[in-house]
């Protein structure tokens, strides 16, 4: 029998590991982002990317730090904060989806994974904003005023991108076959997603999976590539990539955590 | 002539000359010179601290950076925007930035080696653009005078930024001292050169002063810099790297050492340990870039040409 207390820690489990999943996608797409900062097309929308970044490790920090009050409740010896658990987690404790940790690319890449991204975020935090969890609630209630304006940023970019020239065309669809496998990991539920989907705390990602599809048909119709997208991915000849969500990442993490964690990691124990 | 008193008039009445205003050739000149310089170091300025980004130590001070770098190119749009009030477009400025045409603050051409060198920059390097800055608030020509007012409110709270994050490793691990002592050896100096050459070598302070484009000359703002940090640097319980540095009784400021205008020099021609890396990276940025300015540009026409055909539907 599992005593009460062990049970108690198990059972949160669950909504910690599901904390950090939402924590870590908003974490590694800021990073990417902020990659930008400075080196951008138009200064225009160098300061634009570098407010997506903000909102992004902003919505992170909420969350790793709901997180960190959680497991201090169960362990306090082991002071957990905002920043161990973005600083000392290693690889495989990372939870984020394959998407969000894809190289900046050129800018339809980066444009695109936003796109991606934002629509799914967008869904997701609607739900959320009826979370029978109140902190969950009221982080995705800020999040989703965010999030509203970072789909339409992105999507408006993909629409220009689309029907702008030739090359911007090829380029836009050249992320396209470039990201679109790792786009099924973000509506396939795993464990801790599915628990928390039957509490209330989470949403059913199968719900949200129409609503981004109606959403990608409207933006792709209006940028003019819609019949070409139609045709790449007709059913069942599309393998979707997956296993970020459980630690399984692309090797591309390991180089963003060795720059995100330096510090931290060089200089151990120390305020900053 | 009749203009040309006019424009005297307001000077000496301390009104300020607007973009409409008959302006003497070399003014709107030297204006253009100097405020697009200032627009340049803006965005140059965002790589050294670009930089260390993606390696801040905490989310607190990932976020606290990426919101300044943001600022610095918000301050560069501005001051973009204050140059064609001129008769410039922002193309041709950039491009003479990019064709090595025009400068920057040479200050950015040293390279960001440690954390502590963002602390650094903020303390010395902001520390001494707003004291140049707040002069240029009450400079002659208005849309620069007013662009100058609202960077100054956020320069001045980098710069306490950049001082809190120096305190914070002043009180660290010996490692955290050693660093932020470091930092300050290395950026003294060049943030003393900020100020431009001495009085006695400065080619445009003369014109610029009778003006009323400058305020204070190069060494009186120099020195007004060395009194402050020298005595904030107390706060820090760190060293200014400069032996000579002293409070004289008689002249009620603190002495100070030479510096190397030979390094001064050299750096403004070029030669400094990051001159070639920065402007590769601005000239990456445009030309990696120009295929979005084409596509966005190409969307925009055939966007208004719809909306014509509509509206004659």
């Amino acid at each position: 029998m599992i005593g009460e207390e062990e049970m108690n820690s198990t059972g949160k489990t669950f909504l910690t590991d599901y904390l950090l999943h939402l924590a870590d996608d908003a974490l590694i797409l800021g990073h990417r982002n902020s990659e930008w900062c400075g080196h951008g097309p138009i200064l225009e929308q160098d300061i634009a990317l570098t407010n997506i970044s903000l909102d992004l490790i902003g919505q992170a920090r909420s969350l790793y730090q709901y997180a960190a009050n959680i497991l201090n409740e169960s362990h306090p010896a082991r002071n957990v904060s905002e920043d161990t658990l973005a600083y000392l987690r290693d690889n495989r404790e990372f939870k984020n989806c394959l998407l969000v940790e894809m190289p900046n690319g050129d800018w339809a890449h980066t444009i695109l994974r936003q796109f991606f991204f934002s629509t799914y975020q967008f869904f997701l935090y609607e739900k959320l904003v009826g979370s029978v969890n109140d902190t969950i609630a009221a982080i995705s209630a800020k999040a989703i005023k965010e999030v509203t304006y970072h789909l339409r940023w992105s999507g408006e970019w993909v629409i220009r991108l689309g029907d702008g020239t030739d090359e911007s065309k090829e380029r836009l669809l050249k992320a396209f076959d470039m990201l679109w496998p790792f786009t099924g990991e973000l509506f396939h539920m795993v464990e801790y997603e599915i628990v928390a989907a039957d509490l209330g705390i989470g949403a059913d990602l199968n719900l949200l999976r129409s609503k981004w599809d109606e959403k990608l048909k409207i933006v792709f119709q209006e940028a003019g590539i819609l019949s070409i997208i139609e045709n790449k991915i007709k059913p069942g000849s599309n393998w979707m990539q997956s296993g970020g969500k459980i630690g399984k990442h692309s090797e591309h993490l390991g180089f963003i955590l060795a720059e995100l964690q330096f510090m931290q990691r060089a200089y151990p124990n120390s305020e900053w | 002539m009749h203009e040309e008193k006019i424009f005297q008039d307001k000077l000496d009445r301390e009104i300020k000359i607007e973009p409409q205003d008959w302006m003497p050739d070399a003014y709107r000149k030297t204006l253009i010179r100097q405020i697009s310089q200032h627009a340049h170091s803006e965005i140059v300025g965002m790589l050294p601290e670009g930089n260390w980004i993606t390696r801040a130590p905490s989310l607190k001070r990932k976020a606290a950076l990426l919101a300044k770098v943001q600022d610095e190119a918000g301050h560069g749009l501005y001051l973009y925007a204050a140059t064609e009030t001129l008769g410039v477009t922002r193309e041709s400025t950039i491009e003479d930035l990019n064709s090595g045409k025009a400068k920057y603050s040479s200050i950015f051409n040293y390279p960001t080696l440690t954390w502590a060198d963002i602390g650094a920059i903020g303390w010395l390097v902001d520390g001494a653009a707003i004291m140049n800055q707040v002069m240029l608030c009450r400079t002659s020509y208005g849309p620069y005078a007013r662009a100058m007012v609202r960077i100054c409110k956020e320069e001045s709270f980098h710069q306490r930024q950049g001082f809190e994050i120096l305190l914070t490793l002043s009180r660290g691990t010996v490692a955290q001292k050693e660093m932020c002592q470091d930092a300050i050896n290395r950026w003294w100096w060049p943030s003393l050169m900020m100020f431009g050459p001495k009085d006695d070598d400065s080619p445009h302070s003369k014109q610029s002063m009778d003006w009323k484009i400058k305020r204070k000359s190069n060494d009186e703002l120099r020195q007004q810099f060395v009194d402050i940090c020298a005595e904030q640097v107390k706060v820090l319980g760190m060293k200014i790297p400069d032996a000579e540095l002293k409070w004289n009784e008689k002249k009620q400021h603190y002495d100070f050492g030479q510096i190397d205008w030979e390094e001064f020099w050299n750096v403004v021609k070029g030669n400094g340990p990051c001159n070639r890396d920065r402007l590769e990276a601005r000239k990456k940025a445009h030309e990696d870039g120009d295929w979005v300015r084409k596509a966005a540009m190409a969307h925009a026409k055939k966007s208004k040409h719809k909306k014509q055909q509509t509206k004659v539907g």
